[in-house]
């Protein structure tokens, strides 16, 4: 089960995920996403410092919006990463292919930096 | 059990035939002796002898043969459940026949004779009259009977209990009639007055004749009336036959004396005249009672439907069908909204083009919610037809057909004579409406339950098709053993693991993980295994390899889905390992000289993730020895992420325990050890992934 909070703050929006992401719920994740993109934000914050595991297809769900939020130019960042979850990402290598740092304040500096 | 009831059943049919047999054998008897003793009365009165025999003989013999006459139709008739109404009546007028020709033959005898004196013998003629006057009872008797099955067609407890007493208060003055002593006259009279009302009342039951269907009601008049034809003849000849004796001698058996037959007679009469008339005049009515019986098989029908036919639109065509023909509609036509909400027509005796003027007539004049798929209320909308001049019809009635409160499309029935509907038909098409929105709501459930059914069967067969893409037998060289296991999870995953000899000194080694269950992720590995079997066969670098596979792969992957890899190839003249990690777990290797296991440092981003050329950027090509006596354990994320009760994983690190604890064994018993351990770990044999591992060990 998971639960997605959204949050703006100075024009970023923040996605908070609660929970786990499996195959069903990675659903919610691409929806939440969506909403973002779709309501014309270019800086996307993800907390993930609740997130406590993520399965592929959750991962799936980041590594299909890549192309879209470059196009876009929507700069996205992920933060807060617990070690389990972080590992998965850097197996499965996508951690070079998004923008990870392990506070907010530093994925806030990023996000600014990325949308300049 | 089935042959005991077989045996009771032949039992029960050789005892019924057994016992018809007997009942007329006894009749057959009793009558000879009847018509001897009779005789033999007649016979010493004529001579003023006091008679051999006692005076009541004939009497008792009568009601014997009465009383097994009785028996003998009620085994015949009463007990064969076969025989319908017409065949009841087929019975009774058959017993009729016979008896009269027998009675026929005796007067053609007769009149052969002419005026001898053996003619106007009055023994002789007590004799004939003793054979008609026994035919006539054995008709009677069988009228008798089959009246009692038309009677009691539809039984009720005070029906049942109205006829026993019927039958009991026959009996009673049988009885009263052989022993032949009046108590008083009063009695006499009050018994065969409750006799006459309660066989009049009897008699009004008439609820079979409505089950007839037209021609069986003509069969069953003709019938009838030739019946009472025939009790009229037996009546007139039986009464000439008794006042001629009567004239010579006043002690034989006089059935006008015998008040059994005459009430016996009074009530076969009453009933079969009461039948006759009633289904007279029942006949103009027959028509409706025929078409309400169709209205019903209609019915059944169409909530039958579902499960005969093959398809939504066989239900819709027996729905049209069965409506016009219950309203004597002209024309009419269906309008019904599909699954995916593509409009669909099914006309009967009218062309689209007539509906479509209708259509637009009826919008024209802005007819609210005539034909609309939401109106929900049934329309009589004749009085727009009027002003149509175009069309043949001048009745026009629409029925919404609902689908779970849902209007999914429109039943008009159209008449070419004004006004032609009335409130019953609007009724029994509405029920017809009604029922066929619940056939379809059922066919459509059926439909989802087969969808659901041909998903499983669909997964059970990508399960088989995963199975039979894993290799059957792994390449073995005399540098090192393979062995490997897989266990897959119910629903289907991607795990997959392959070797090719490239050349007599390089052997290529895969493990991938498609993401995502099920016909998808075995369609993806299948893919895979193409990839792998031509890409390998050329051996590029590792690196390489991945590059090219993920070009290829890119066009059939869709967004959000990946597959994790590790390829290898071993290279035994130089006794290296060259690999590339494409985002799949990290290799454990376990080199001998230290003693220990360890996760290999590496990078990778697994394929289809990036989609363009910038992918090699994201592989590396990376190279070390071995050395005999290492192992290298490759695995899929379902064995390090097994859990247990306790919700923990089982992990790298236990992973890489149970192989520095079990390194000197061989491949096979390494990885039977880690099986164990895993098993043991998470404590059941369900698992909740698939489990895949290849264990290589150098010699």
């Amino acid at each position: 089960m998971v639960h997605i909070k959204r949050l703006q703050e100075d024009g970023i929006d923040i996605l908070s995920i609660v929970g786990e992401i499996d195959a069903s719920s990675s659903i919610e994740l691409d929806l939440a996403i969506a909403k973002s993109v779709g309501e014309g934000f270019k800086k996307i914050l993800v907390d993930c410092s609740a997130l406590e595991y993520i399965s592929s297809a959750g991962l799936g769900v980041f590594m299909s919006y890549i192309e879209e939020l470059r196009d876009k130019k929507i700069s996205l960042v992920l933060y807060g990463l617990k070690e389990r979850v972080f590992n998965t990402f850097s197996i499965l290598g996508l951690a070079d292919l998004l923008n990870i740092r392990s506070n907010r304040q530093e994925a806030k500096t990023l996000v600014n930096e990325l949308s300049v | 059990m089935a042959n005991l009831l077989i045996g009771h059943v032949f039992v029960k049919m050789f005892k019924t035939k057994a016992l018809i047999r007997l009942t007329s054998l006894v009749a057959i008897i009793a009558w000879v002796i009847l018509v001897f003793s009779d005789v033999t009365v007649i016979y010493s009165d004529l001579k003023s002898l006091p008679p051999d025999i006692p005076t009541w003989l004939p009497r008792l013999m009568l009601d014997i043969f009465i009383v097994s006459l009785f028996y003998h139709y009620k085994f015949r008739i009463e007990r064969d459940e076969s025989l319908n109404f017409t065949d009841l009546l087929w019975k009774v007028f058959a017993t009729g026949l016979i008896a009269t020709v027998v009675s026929l033959a005796v007067r053609l005898v007769l009149f052969l004779l002419g005026n001898t004196t053996l003619a106007s013998n009055i023994l002789f003629m007590d004799i004939v009259y003793q054979i008609t006057l026994a035919l006539f009872i054995n008709f009677l008797l069988a009228a008798f009977t089959s009246w009692k099955r038309l009677i009691l067609y539809q039984k009720s407890k005070w029906l049942i209990r109205a006829w026993l007493v019927f039958e009991l208060l026959l009996l009673s003055i049988l009885v009263y009639d052989s022993i032949h002593i009046v108590i008083s006259e009063t009695i006499t009279t009050l018994a065969i007055v409750i006799i006459g009302l309660l066989g009049l009342v009897l008699s009004a039951n008439m609820r079979w004749v409505a089950y007839l269907n037209f021609k069986q009601k003509w069969t069953s008049l003709l019938l009838l009336l030739l019946s009472i034809f025939y009790l009229f003849y037996f009546l007139y000849s039986v009464t000439m036959w008794s006042d001629q004796i009567s004239q010579q001698s006043k002690i034989f058996l006089d059935f006008q004396s015998h008040v059994f037959n005459i009430a016996l007679l009074a009530f076969v009469l009453t009933y079969m005249t009461f039948s006759f008339l009633v289904i007279l005049f029942n006949l103009p009515t027959s028509s409706v009672f025929e078409q309400k019986l169709e209205e019903v098989v209609n019915f059944q029908r169409i909530s039958q439907s579902i499960q005969t036919e093959q398809n939504e639109e066989s239900v819709y065509n027996i729905l049209l069908e069965s409506s016009v023909s219950s309203v004597f509609a002209d024309a009419a036509w269906l309008e019904i909204k599909g699954r995916e909400n593509e409009q669909r027509l099914f006309t009967h005796q009218i062309t689209e083009k007539e509906t479509k003027d209708i259509h637009a007539h009826l919008e024209k004049n802005k007819v609210k919610g005539a034909l609309e798929q939401n109106s929900d209320k049934t329309k009589n909308l004749s009085k727009h037809l009027g002003s149509l001049k175009s069309t043949r019809f001048r009745s026009l009635l629409a029925f919404p057909i609902k689908v779970k409160e849902e209007t999914i499309g429109t039943l008009a029935l159209l008449k070419e004579l004004p006004d032609g509907f009335n409130k019953e038909m609007t009724r029994i098409v509405s029920a017809f409406a009604n029922q066929a929105g619940i056939s379809i709501e059922n066919f459509r459930l059926m439909e989802e339950a087969f969808q659901n059914a041909r998903y499983k069967e669909e997964l059970k067969i990508a399960k088989t098709v995963q199975k039979s893409l894993l290799p059957a037998k792994l390449e073995q060289d005399a540098d090192f053993e393979i062995s490997a296991f897989s266990a897959s999870a119910d629903e289907v995953g991607g795990d997959y693991y392959d070797t090719l000899r490239i050349s007599d000194h390089e052997i290529a080694l895969i493990i991938a993980d498609v993401s995502g269950k099920g016909t998808t992720a075995a369609f993806h590995m299948s893919q895979m295994k193409g990839i792998f079997h031509s890409l390998a066969q050329q051996g590029p670098s590792p690196k390489d390899f991945m590059a090219k596979a993920n070009k290829a792969l890119v066009y059939c992957l869709e967004r959000g889905s990946f597959i994790s890899a590790t390829y290898f190839v071993i290279n035994t003249k130089t006794k290296k390992i060259h690999y590339s990690r494409a985002g799949h777990c990290p290799v454990l290797y376990y080199t001998t000289s230290t003693h220990q296991a360890a996760y290999l440092k590496d990078r990778g981003t697994a394929l289809g993730m990036v989609r363009n050329n910038d992918y090699c950027n994201f592989v590396e090509d990376n190279e070390f020895p071995y050395a005999t006596g290492d192992v290298m354990i490759l695995y899929t994320d379902g064995i390090t992420e097994a859990k247990n009760n306790k919700n923990e994983e089982f992990g790298n690190d236990r992973l890489a325990q149970a192989l520095q604890q079990n390194a000197t064994k061989s491949s096979k018993e390494i990885e039977e050890s880690v099986i164990e351990k895993l098993y043991e770990f998470s404590g059941s044999e369900d698992i909740n992934d698939d489990y895949t591992s290849m264990t290589v060990k150098f010699r």
